[in-house]
């Protein structure tokens, strides 16, 4: 765990904190409840953050709600090993500076994970209050606290060793890598193929549920380590592998994201109106279709479809609403179990007028005389036996068929390995799926001086996953180019 | 930025762009293409990069007027930035060599088809093109398509240049003469389906460039895809070029209408 932290458990302040407050008066605290914008007022906007933050008195008391355990079992549910108490008594003191400072220690992008992290079933699904069936302490709240309200401590731009590093994909996986790299005093550059910095921050998650400002500020500690960022330029097409050696970078970080929208592969697929998640949400997110002023077109479906279950799912249904459909139904083919997202995206999902049909699979779409989608027909199914990963597999109800009303479809069933950077280097070998393969605890590719992380070896993971492979490429990169 | 070093007027529609991006000049190869945006507020549209000097630094694209975009892109001056440019994008063309290939274009469609045709030469192939447009005016590069073609048919739909007749009369009166190795077709979709359909009839290889709805470019939405062969094909990244006989161009040709 965390030696190397700035606020250790055996620090006097930390005791005598845990001193000052008895255990019992401090379960007896009730969780803090996320102040929320009333759901009539976050579908009239598509850049008004929903969750509003917990204010300075909040947070302080939800803080006091932890224990400080002696052996924190919260630390081993984060994918980064954030030192969870570290930061959190920091907050209980009122030193929010120092809750940031251990916040950085292991995460680079602690605003944007402490939003969009599924601390339910990380960190807080881990926290002592659980066996003592109540609700855990709300890290992930705390967590967007100290990043939303401490004044970052300038960190000093470290001496330059003048080796230079390429990074390809500007993702969360690249960013983090980019950070850890900066502060070891590497030259570092960011390629990025699309014209904005920021990747699945930019393009996939909406700004009702990570503010682009949230992005710039973290993108922006980044340039301020010495980090230079370069859009439009796709590793492997306008800079090949070899360009990079003869500009005079010593590694390459590969973090190109997951890439590739997965369909299903069933008749009327193609027609007018049916998009991928991606689709939708990267017309909208980036390029700003549906504000005026802004060129990119986007189709305002009435009765919206979303098929799929997962946090891409319920970003995109909550998007529809804001985009003023007046029916918008998730489709998915297990139960509500099942379901991939985060219980807050369907809870508030929910709350915003977004109809479920779990235990549903669309089997058709059917088009007008324009070939634009006007109907789906949807399977009925039950769940049967529990598949490899032990979840229920969806069995179809023989003659369970109905036709409902549709004029905008959006699949949003997974994504698959982008073949375009494994196709442009060669020698980069690749899974059987597609992903880079990358070695799990070097991150290190077939080549030896390229590293791999985030969703190009994942095939699709989360935000703090990818982050923590940069992080990790960043150690061994940084190992092997000492030892060479 | 990407600065506009020079702009030549085609015609009423149609103008030629020098674009500054030299990373894109040196690493570009017939058949690639960019996806540009014009302003802060654009949109991302892809056009096929119609010729690259890397000396120089810049890749030349030649724009119609069909769109909101277009126009403004159209309407550019030399000294103007075009705010993004991202490429080379999709695979190259595959050249083949020593054979008899049929270049045809309709259009601007003849501009991405140019670097073709001179690599076709180069690699030793016998080339004829065939060029089509509606009218004598809408013909464009014919020198510059002489210059690397063996042989150069124009076709005009209203006869006031070479013949008058559609491109696949062009293409089918080669057919019907010499044997055939390779047919490379670039233009409108609907003239594309009718070349592909004419070919199959001779049973000669026809290979056809895509211009479909994009956003990213890079594989990411989707937006792009065509059945072909009855698998759903993305074009941006296994395009933009596929065999013209398995390509279904009647649902191309409706996805192209997605916004209008």
């Amino acid at each position: 765990m965390n030696e190397n932290t700035i606020s250790p458990r055996a620090a006097t302040w930390r005791e005598e904190l845990r001193k000052s407050m008895p255990a019992r008066e401090r379960t007896s605290i009730a969780r803090v409840a996320m102040p929320e914008l009333t759901p009539d007022d976050r579908v009239r906007s598509l850049t008004d953050e929903v969750n509003a933050g917990l204010n300075c008195e909040q947070a302080v008391m939800e803080a006091k709600r932890c224990l400080d355990c002696p052996d924190p079992q919260c630390v081993t549910g984060c994918p980064v090993s954030i030192n969870i108490p570290g930061f959190i008594k920091n907050i209980e003191r009122g030193e929010f500076g120092q809750a940031l400072q251990v916040l950085r220690e292991t995460s680079a992008l602690p605003a944007v994970c402490g939003r969009v992290c599924p601390q339910e079933k990380q960190c807080e699904s881990k926290c002592i209050y659980n066996r003592m069936n109540k609700p855990a302490v709300a890290i992930g709240y705390l967590e967007r606290f100290a990043a939303d309200n401490a004044e970052s401590t300038q960190i000093a731009q470290p001496d330059s060793n003048g080796i230079k590093i390429a990074v390809a994909g500007s993702g969360p996986a690249g960013l983090s890598f980019a950070g850890s790299m900066a502060a070891k005093g590497y030259d570092v550059t960011v390629f990025e193929a699309l014209h904005e910095i920021g990747g699945v921050l930019k393009y996939g998650i909406p700004e009702f549920r990570l503010p682009n400002s949230v992005v710039e500020r973290e993108i922006e500690s980044l340039r301020a380590l010495g980090v230079t960022f370069e859009t439009n330029t796709v590793v492997g097409k306008t800079l090949s592998y070899d360009d990079l050696h003869n500009l005079g970078f010593k590694g390459l970080f590969v973090a190109s994201g997951a890439g590739l929208p997965r369909f299903m592969d069933i008749p009327g697929e193609n027609l007018i109106n049916v998009l991928s998640a991606n689709e939708y949400l990267t017309r909208i997110n980036l390029m700003h279709a549906g504000t005026p002023g802004y060129a990119t077109p986007v189709y305002r479906g009435k009765t919206v479809a979303i098929i799929g279950g997962g946090n891409t799912a319920m970003d995109s249904c909550r998007t529809a609403r804001r985009m003023g459909a007046e029916r918008v139904i998730v489709v998915y083919r297990r139960s509500e179990a099942e379901m991939p997202a985060r219980a807050e995206e369907v809870k508030h999902a929910r709350e915003e007028g977004v109809e479920f049909m779990t235990l549903h699979n669309p089997i058709e779409y059917i088009g007008d005389e324009n070939g634009r989608v006007r109907a789906m027909r949807l399977q009925r199914m039950e769940l049967g036996a529990p598949d490899a990963d032990g979840r229920r597999s969806p069995v179809a109800v023989a003659g369970a068929i109905e036709e409902i009303a549709t004029d905008q479809v959006i699949v949003s069933v997974g994504v698959s390995p982008n073949p375009l950077i494994p196709e442009a280097i060669d020698g980069l070998e690749v899974t059987r799926r597609g992903t880079i393969a990358a070695d799990a605890d070097t991150l290190k590719t077939s080549l030896p001086d390229v590293y791999a992380g985030g969703d190009i070896v994942r095939g699709g993971a989360t935000v703090i996953l990818a982050m923590g492979d940069g992080r990790k490429a960043a150690e061994s990169m940084h190992k092997h180019l000492l030892n060479s | 930025m990407f600065k506009i070093v020079s702009k030549e007027i085609f015609s009423a529609n149609v103008v030629k762009l020098e674009v500054e991006a030299p990373r894109i000049a040196s690493s570009r190869r017939p058949g690639h293409f960019v996806i540009v945006i014009d302003n802060a507020r654009g949109e991302r549209i892809p056009l096929t990069i119609a010729d690259a000097d890397p000396a120089k630094g810049t890749i030349t694209l030649v724009v119609q007027a069909i769109g909101d975009s277009t126009r403004r892109i159209c309407a550019m001056e030399p000294g103007m930035e075009l705010h993004d440019v991202v490429g080379p994008l999709g695979h190259a063309t595959a050249i083949r060599a020593g054979g008899t290939v049929v270049c045809c274009g309709g259009g601007v469609g003849v501009a991405p088809l140019l670097p073709i045709i001179k690599a076709m030469k180069q690699a030793g192939n016998r080339v004829i093109s065939v060029l089509a447009a509606r009218t004598r005016e809408l013909i464009i590069l014919e020198e510059q398509v002489r210059a690397h073609s063996d042989e150069v048919i124009i076709m005009t739909d209203d006869g006031t240049y070479g013949t008058k007749g559609l491109v696949t009369d062009g293409v089918e009166s080669v057919l019907r003469r010499e044997h055939v190795d390779e047919v490379v077709t670039i233009g409108p979709a609907v003239m594309m389906k009718f070349v592909s359909l004419l070919t199959k009839k001779y049973d000669v290889p026809t290979v056809a460039s895509l211009n479909t709805i994009m956003v990213d470019g890079t594989g990411m939405c989707g937006a792009c895809r065509v059945s072909v062969d009855g698998k759903n094909r993305f074009v941006c990244i296994d395009g933009p070029e596929f065999d013209a006989h398995k390509v279904d161009f009647d649902e191309m040709i409706m996805r192209l209408k997605s916004y209008n």
